[in-house]
């Protein structure tokens, strides 16, 4: 559905929507997956985001995501020296991902308090993001909705288990997906929630003996 | 949003509604924010549109890649000689928006980065020159939004998709329906600005030297806000055009559809590919930067 804002807007830092803007969320997106201000991020660039990015200040713009500046955000300018004070280390390099990949494509290596991160995720137009890949696993995220990702052993019950569980605790789900690897062995949940997710749902989650790893994932502006 | 001109008018003519008011109650009502939140937010976005014209009028703007900066404050200083005032003034305004936009600054996306020059810089000087206050900009420019939601849906707003006809004739377009509006024109006028409008940017590719959003874009922008004041104008004289607006629209999306990828936003075509920008090379830095310190 488009919205008027999708019109008369974005209120955003120039000089692209997908290079700028979009290129600013994804870094957003990293950052709301490792859970604040990243001590490391190694970030490879495909495709336009490789050849024009620096002069859409799309490395800039990723950084400045990352430390938590919105794509309106004019300090987003000196994203550098800004990132540099928040404690955050980076590099970038090219990639060549091939012909078939959107050629706004970005991978992620992120470390956090010792925990490693990884995702890819692309600007698909008018700043709006998709990412595609979390820890190796197929996802489907935009960052509209406050997100839960979950890898637990499949097996009989586990959904329920956790819809229940949000039920219990007010969270409205919009959206729920189901990837597995094979039958019992591990899957891959996607909770898109309207409300935030509160701290003692993810800690009841956290306490399921076959639940391997849980995310929340805010949902960014 | 509405997916048809047509429609819109319709919807305004059977409900006795005014264009404006036909725009923001579908919006609340699809959206479920109040109708005042949404006027806020417009407010807002002319606020910003205002700071980046001034701010690039200042002259001291310029981009990382050097390409852009300057040249509104020149044509501001420097006219008008030909035209009148109001439309050099106009087309300044365009210009100092995306110069803005090339040098990090902030602008509306409105309907694209690469098109944010051309509804500020018409919204903001017709309604100088008409002396319009704040709330009749904010219905201008629901006006607009409704043409583009049309554009969007029926065609597509994307220079990757559709050339430089989907980012500034889709504004070429808001921006007519805008002034149309604001100058009294009928439902039946503010659709042929539009058809006026679009018609004149058909076939528009987008080939940015160095694939940045800087040459030609800047004075794409202004000659995308002269062809809307020309395209009002002349609907508001009575001309009319025989391709309905909602046609033209989807010709447009046709037009977009058949270009050629080399004249789709990937600098391989166009002035992009030009002999005189491919030595331009300075402006593709392949520094790749690292905060790392070690």
């Amino acid at each position: 559905m488009v919205s008027l804002f999708d019109i008369l807007g974005p209120v955003m830092v120039g000089p692209s929507s997908s290079h700028t803007a979009g290129a600013c969320r994804l870094g957003l997106m990293g950052r709301a997956i490792a859970g604040g201000t990243p001590d490391h991020a190694l970030i490879r660039l495909h495709g336009s985001f490789a050849a024009t990015g620096e002069g859409h200040g799309t490395h800039r713009a990723i950084v400045g995501g990352l430390i938590g500046l919105a794509p309106d955000d004019l300090r987003l300018r000196q994203a550098y020296d800004q990132a540099t004070a928040a404690g955050l280390e980076w590099e970038f390099h090219d990639v060549d991902l091939g012909e078939d990949v959107h050629p706004n494509t970005a991978l992620f290596e992120i470390e956090r308090a010792g925990e490693k991160v990884a995702l890819r995720g692309a600007s698909v137009g008018g700043g709006r993001i998709e990412v595609t890949e979390l820890n190796g696993f197929p996802v489907s995220l935009g960052g509209g909705y406050h997100t839960l990702v979950l890898l637990a052993t499949d097996r009989p019950g586990t959904i329920a288990a956790i819809a229940g569980l949000l039920a219990t605790e007010g969270v409205n789900l919009a959206t729920m997906r189901v990837d597995r690897t094979g039958r019992l062995e591990e899957a891959l949940m996607t909770i898109e929630a309207d409300q935030p997710i509160p701290d003692v749902a993810i800690q009841a989650i956290r306490a399921f003996p076959w639940l391997h790893w849980a995310r929340r994932i805010e949902k960014i502006s | 949003m509405h997916r048809s001109i047509e429609s819109l008018l319709a919807d305004a003519r059977e409900s006795g509604r005014p264009l404006p008011l036909v725009v923001l109650d579908t919006e609340a009502k699809e959206t479920g924010v109040e109708p005042d939140a949404i006027r806020a937010r417009i407010r807002h976005t002319l606020h910003v549109m205002r700071d980046a014209i001034d701010e690039g009028l200042k002259g001291d703007v310029r981009s990382p890649s050097g390409l852009t900066g300057g040249r509104a404050k020149r044509l501001q200083d420097n006219g008008p000689r030909i035209l009148g005032p109001r439309v050099t003034t106009t087309l300044a305004r365009a210009i100092a928006t995306l110069e803005v936009n090339a040098a990090m600054g902030l602008i509306v996306a409105a309907p694209t980065a690469g098109a944010a020059g051309v509804l500020p810089a018409i919204l903001i000087s017709v309604g100088e020159f008409m002396e319009v206050d704040e709330e009749r900009l904010v219905d201008a420019m629901l006006v607009a939004g409704g043409v583009g939601g049309v554009v969007a849906q029926r065609a597509s707003l994307s220079g990757a998709e559709g050339g430089c006809q989907a980012e500034t004739g889709t504004a070429a377009a808001m921006g007519a329906a805008a002034v149309a509006w604001l100058n009294g024109g009928t439902g039946e006028q503010v659709a042929t600005a539009v058809a006026l409008a679009l018609q004149g940017m058909l076939g528009l590719i987008c080939d940015p030297i160095g694939g940045l959003v800087e040459i030609p874009c800047i004075y794409r922008n202004a000659s995308a806000a002269m062809q809307a004041m020309a395209a009002a104008e002349m609907a508001l004289a009575g001309l009319d055009f025989p391709v309905p607006a909602d046609e033209v629209i989807d010709i447009m999306g046709e037009v977009g559809r058949r270009m050629p990828t080399a004249y789709r936003e990937t600098a391989q075509g166009g002035l992009a590919a030009s002999p005189s920008a491919r030595k331009l090379v300075h402006i593709r830095p392949s520094r790749t930067p690292t905060g790392i310190s070690r």
